[in-house]
């Protein structure tokens, strides 16, 4: 093929975060007059405005042929600048975008000359990989309107909704028996002052209103793959063992458990179902199940395996708390210690006193950052500070007589949420700030609980502070699902789902079509729960009220000419993309996801990878083999 | 001159690299850095030709078991390029030393750091 000999190549300063550390006028020097380059510049942020309009002028003044862009990773602004490529009239997949930044301004920042010479190699590969680049067009996929969301907490809630709004079909997973996730266990949200209850019951009610939502409750994911525009998801949903049956056929059950939603606190029956979720129909608990047939059972039910598929699938699987070892701050080893998320629940149950253990609470301690910025979890969890305020002003307000101590690190009562803090110095509650190095300890003195903790505020005095109860403030941990691993989605150094880019692509995983919503993400309060999932929404929405979905064209390509049918490839090919049609192999575009194993095992050359053509990766080799 | 490592990276290894990057740890700047979807599409007589070309090594990162095409498979087709370009290497009388394939996942920066590091040792300063 004919070689491009009008490339213009851009080197990017990134501000300085490049040219701090690579010579960027060294790197255009010794490019600039290659033979298959017109014009070489650099320029201090090629994604800006200014930047993108330097190469749009050149492609149509210079009438460049091919566009080199040398900057941060192609992850972050390869679509930035094919886009503007392709604004000037040039195809887009004649621009090549390689990294100088992650991949050597900032790995190699203690070596000026390596990082200045590996910079030039790179430039140079692109260079070459552009003389050889073909035109290419985007492959357009259509995308029915029916969507997969995994979780029902209230990021799941919120997708279902905003998603059959938008007018498509909805498949809704829920892992455990009844919708609503962790929210209808807090006693008070922030800032709307409602209860997680009151909130989840009216996004449920909406969510009865459209028949589009399809909802499985009880539903173990078996399997779950494919890609944008054909994922399918099969689910075993797990009988409940008894139909509709009123609150006195559920009270005559004789066994007792305690009740997980209130971490104890009380006791549920065998047979139970949650207020204000859905669906109004007990579940009976096998585990617990002494099978005395007073609730009218249908031992029989089987489990059912439906087989869903959805155009796109939104994972809002959520975060379970941190869960304190034993003896951290006295858990499980003094009676009165407890994690927040229990006390909102002792909060939500209790009335005219508060008392735990049968014990009436006059003074509570909140211990902060339990489980959250330290070696095992280095991040802080963002919601808790916040929760904490909120929860001790809203004991306060129900309980008289209270006195509360926060015993913390850093208050971080970001945005209007300051004045919670504000609200708790009015309320007389007492903040102690402890040393991480020199955490406070919580031991038994007869009827109370004493917490010693040296002070930072009063240059470190120790303080004893006897209480009733302590409330360990507990991080959030990511709740794990086998989805995760079945649908490939790579996670951050936290153990969180990780988005794309934080900014860039904030709710798309690397996997195309699989969003996220919620807490799976990172630790996030319920508004900004809510916020992703809405956000979720409105990207899937690009997808499926437009109809189709673009896809990148780089998928196999084949040379009937060299092909002489041998079925090598074939047999390589992980989606089943090949077939033989009179002799020679053949690319089923749609299925082909464009990995380029079957080039790899081709002996007659016959096969290319488009955009990553052999004879591309040979002249890039060749570019800085010989330098 | 120069030494010189090629890197084949793969999907995943390529955001490895990425990550080391954001970390701002530090290997070595005798590294040229070439992206493909995945490892599985790489020929042996490509392998070879960076060789041929004048790279004194070359370091296969591939995206493991975390391949995005097709998880776990990855691995067998992969290492049966390399297999064939290990006896392609022999042919030729090149060290086997100075090829290396190792799954990378997206956050395996210790992988890429480690691996060039000993492809630094095999081929000298």
């Amino acid at each position: 093929m004919t070689e491009r000999t009008k490339i213009g190549v851009y080197v990017c300063h990134c501000g300085g975060n490049i040219s701090d550390y690579v010579d960027v006028e060294k790197v255009v020097d010794s490019v600039k007059d290659l033979p298959n380059v017109a014009v070489a510049r650099h320029f201090v942020f090629m994604c800006s405005e200014a930047g993108q309009q330097l190469i749009k002028d050149d492609i149509k003044n210079l009438g460049l042929d091919g566009v080199v862009v040398a900057s941060c990773s192609p992850h972050l602004h390869e679509k930035t600048f094919r886009d503007a490529a392709k604004a000037a009239g040039l195809n887009p997949y004649l621009l090549e975008h390689v990294c100088i930044r992650e991949h050597s301004s900032w790995v190699h920042s203690d070596n000026r000359e390596g990082a200045t010479r590996k910079a030039t190699w790179i430039v140079k590969t692109a260079i070459a990989k552009i003389s050889l680049a073909r035109e290419l067009q985007p492959i357009r996929l259509d995308v029915e309107r029916e969507a997969i969301v995994i979780g029902g907490g209230i990021a799941g809630l919120r997708c279902a909704i905003d998603l059959a709004r938008a007018g498509s079909t909805v498949h809704l997973i829920e892992s455990s028996p009844f919708l609503g996730g962790r929210v209808p266990q807090i006693y008070k949200l922030y800032p709307s002052g409602k209860s997680g209850c009151e909130i989840v019951e009216e996004l449920i009610d909406e969510i009865k209103r459209y028949p589009n939502i399809k909802i499985y409750t009880n539903a173990e994911i078996l399997s779950a793959g494919g890609a944008i525009g054909d994922f399918k998801v099969t689910v075993k949903v797990n009988p409940r063992y008894v139909g509709k049956v009123s609150d006195d056929v559920i009270a005559k059950c004789p066994v007792e458990v305690p009740d997980e939603f209130n971490y104890g606190l009380t006791k549920r029956k065998a047979i139970y179902k949650r207020e204000h979720s859905y669906p109004d129909i007990p579940v009976i608990d096998m585990d617990a199940c002494t099978k005395c047939g007073e609730c009218n059972p249908d031992f029989d039910q089987q489990p059912q395996t439906i087989e869903l598929k959805g155009s796109l699938i939104v994972l809002a699987t959520g975060f379970k708390p941190y869960e304190p070892e034993e003896g951290e701050f006295g858990y499980k080893v003094h009676d009165g210690v407890i994690t927040l998320p229990v006390f909102e629940r002792l909060l939500a149950l209790s009335d005219g006193k508060l008392e735990y253990n049968g014990k009436e609470v006059r003074d509570i301690a909140f211990i902060y950052c339990v489980g959250s910025r330290n070696e095992e979890h280095e991040y802080c969890s963002r919601y808790c500070c916040v929760a904490t305020l909120n929860a001790s002003l809203g004991a306060l307000e129900k309980f008289d007589g209270l006195r509360a101590y926060h015993i913390y690190r850093d208050i971080r009562a970001y945005g209007k949420y300051e004045t919670y803090y504000e609200e708790a110095g009015k309320k007389k509650m007492l903040f102690i700030k402890y040393d991480p190095e020199e955490p406070p300890v919580v031991e038994k003195s007869g009827n109370k609980l004493i917490v010693r903790v040296k002070d930072l505020l009063t240059a470190g005095e120790e303080l004893e502070v006897p209480v009733d109860l302590v409330v360990l403030s507990v991080g959030m941990l990511p709740e794990m699902s086998e989805v995760f691993t079945m649908l490939r989605v790579p996670f951050s150094r936290d153990g969180f789902l990780q988005e794309v880019h934080p900014k860039l692509r904030p709710v798309e995983t690397a996997i195309g079509g699989v969003l996220l919503a919620g807490a799976c993400q990172g630790p996030k309060d319920t508004v900004e729960a809510t916020a992703s999932a809405s956000a979720a929404v409105a990207k899937a929405d690009t997808y499926l009220v437009k109809g189709y979905a673009e896809l990148e064209p780089f998928i196999a390509e084949i040379d009937p000419e060299k092909c002489d049918g041998c079925e090598e490839c074939v047999g390589e090919c992980p989606t089943s993309a090949i077939s033989i049609k009179d002799g020679k192999a053949v690319v089923n575009e749609a299925l082909c996801k464009g990995c380029g194993a079957c080039g790899g095992v081709c002996p007659t050359k016959a096969i290319n990878l488009r955009g990553y053509y052999y004879d591309q990766l040979e002249k890039m080799i060749d570019s800085v083999g010989g330098d | 001159m120069t030494r010189k490592i090629l890197i084949f990276a793969a999907d995943m290894a390529y955001r490895a690299l990425d990550q080391a990057g954001l970390l701002h740890v530090h290997y070595s700047p005798n590294t040229v850095i070439i992206r493909i979807p995945c490892a599985s599409m790489l020929r042996p007589d490509l392998i070879l030709h960076a060789f041929q070309s004048g790279f004194d090594a070359v370091f296969v990162a591939s995206s493991g078991p975390d391949c995005p095409f097709m998880g776990q498979e990855c691995v067998g087709k992969t290492a049966k390029r390399i297999e064939k370009a290990y006896e392609l290497l022999d042919e030729h009388g090149i060290d086997r030393n100075r090829l290396v394939v190792a799954g990378v996942c997206s956050t395996c920066v210790e992988t890429i750091l480690g691996t060039v590091e000993r492809l630094e040792e095999v081929v000298g300063e």
